[in-house]
């Protein structure tokens, strides 16, 4: 199998893999971890609120979209989002919004409700002690929250969300049933195109590998560094 | 100041509050005690809002605490509050804690904030820690960074919730000390505490209660002298027998 490994094909095909494909795969796995945990964070705040519509809201929206396949979210987007920009427009046509726009709307909403549930246990992991603190110094809802529960929250939190946004580095690569560029969509374009489904395919797994690898130990080292400064 | 009247609050079906009436006059230090659970807390904690109430009425400084057009943030922050467990925030250095309300609430300067932070510390005798993190510190010096930080509000009265009772007992005078002056000074006091020595020294008035009721509501000497009731009487010799 080894014996006619061509090497060669991975090292010419570099530029394109890396330039084009894991920049696209990065800049979506970036954009859709601070999207995700803005509106995750909204979320967390409906469903915490102790307002039953809103609450009610939220959970059904984490609901929903944690018990749908990624890859039909993806598909539905790309073919959905044109017709409900139409739709609010009011324009004459479906307005097309291109892959990227098309997968980091997907995304974003998808891991929303990922992200959402772990600022939810970073909020509930605040005491009420803190809460009554800010709220004696006349702090309001707004102050109480945005200076006092959401930087603890969010920071006992970092290293569950970098874990999260890992799994979200991997999970991009499905953005290739779009035929989209990324790093696994490049390198699954030159296997067809020279016929080296075995070198690319292994060298993509290569790289996910090390690289998610190295991440989840920079996320322990991190998880051991701040457990010591605690 | 303030005033309480007639206030009775549940939890479900179970009352922890009873018709309680009482008040703290301006630069008046009252102490409330009695034994756990007797709803000391929740009283003190229905002063400046934080737990709501069924019945009864509350104003402080002739504002209504119940009142649901009250804006309730505007009224804590002329209320100062030191709990039990300090409640610093334990992401902010401790002058950060003293800056923080006094920028976002009150509106003050950066530096009028900073300036007035530092006057408090000072005056707790904590100048050197300002840049220290709650958790370097100790619990005493933690209670005392909790008083200045309330201080910096200017608050017409200080409400005080067990702030010696997570403390190590040889924290508990370097507090006490920083509560004493304060009241000298002529701040007005509601002071939930066990320190019977602190209410003797500087109380004019002591709230004993007992299952959600205020059984006794005396003059200082009275309370310590001649309490009328038998449950406040089982209460001080149980208190200041060791």
């Amino acid at each position: 199998m080894f014996a006619d490994f061509d090497y060669d094909v991975i090292i010419r095909s570099l530029p394109y893999l890396f330039y084009d494909g894991m920049t696209f795969t990065l800049m979506l796995t970036a954009l859709a971890t601070i999207g995700g945990i803005f509106f995750g964070t909204l979320l967390a705040l409906m469903r915490l609120s102790g307002i039953a519509p809103l609450a009610l809201v939220a959970a059904g929206y984490v609901n929903l979209m944690r018990s749908v396949p990624l890859v039909l979210m993806i598909f539905w987007f790309y073919f959905l989002v044109p017709y409900i920009g139409q739709w609010i427009t009011g324009a004459a046509r479906p307005i097309q919004v291109g892959a990227f726009v098309s997968s980091l709307v997907t995304f974003t909403l998808f891991e929303a409700a990922y992200f959402g549930e772990i600022m939810r246990a970073g909020i509930q992991s605040i005491s009420r002690g803190q809460v009554a603190a800010a709220q004696a110094l006349g702090m309001t809802y707004p102050q109480t929250m945005g200076y006092i529960v959401l930087p603890q929250a969010f920071r006992n939190m970092v290293p569950v969300l970098l874990t999260q946004t890992i799994i979200l580095f991997q999970d991009t690569s499905l953005v290739y049933v779009l035929s989209i560029t990324d790093f696994l969509g490049a390198a699954s374009k030159v296997a067809q195109r020279d016929g080296r489904l075995v070198e690319m395919y292994l060298f993509a797994a290569a790289v996910y590998f090390v690289i998610s690898f190295a991440a989840s130990q920079g996320v322990r080292w991190l998880q051991a560094r701040t457990a010591i400064a605690r | 100041m303030i005033t309480i009247d007639q206030v009775s609050k549940w939890y479900g079906s179970a009352q922890v509050l009873k018709r309680c009436t009482t008040g703290v006059a301006k630069g008046e230090v009252v102490v409330v005690c009695g034994p756990s659970g007797s709803g000391k807390s929740t009283l003190i904690k229905c002063v400046n809002g934080l737990e709501p109430f069924q019945e009864g009425a509350i104003t402080v400084d002739g504002i209504a605490v119940g009142d649901r057009k009250t804006n309730l943030s505007k009224l804590r922050a002329r209320i100062g509050m030191v709990f039990q467990h300090f409640e610093l925030f334990p992401h902010l250095t401790v002058m950060r804690n003293l800056e923080l309300a006094q920028i976002k609430v009150l509106g003050r300067s950066a530096g009028e904030s900073a300036e007035r932070g530092m006057r408090l510390l000072d005056r707790v005798g904590l100048r050197e820690h300002a840049q220290k993190y709650p958790g370097q510190l100790s619990g005493g010096q933690q209670q005392r960074v909790a008083i200045a930080r309330a201080l910096a509000m200017d608050p017409i009265a200080m409400l005080f919730d067990e702030p010696t009772s997570a403390l190590d007992p040889e924290m508990i005078n370097e507090v006490l000390d920083v509560m004493v002056a304060l009241a000298q000074d002529g701040m007005t006091m509601m002071v939930v505490t066990h320190e019977m020595g602190f209410a003797r020294r500087v109380a004019q008035r002591v709230v004993f209660m007992d299952r959600g009721e205020i059984v006794e509501d005396a003059p200082t000497a009275d309370f310590f002298g001649r309490p009328h009731s038998e449950r406040a009487q089982t209460f001080l010799s149980k208190i200041l027998q060791h």
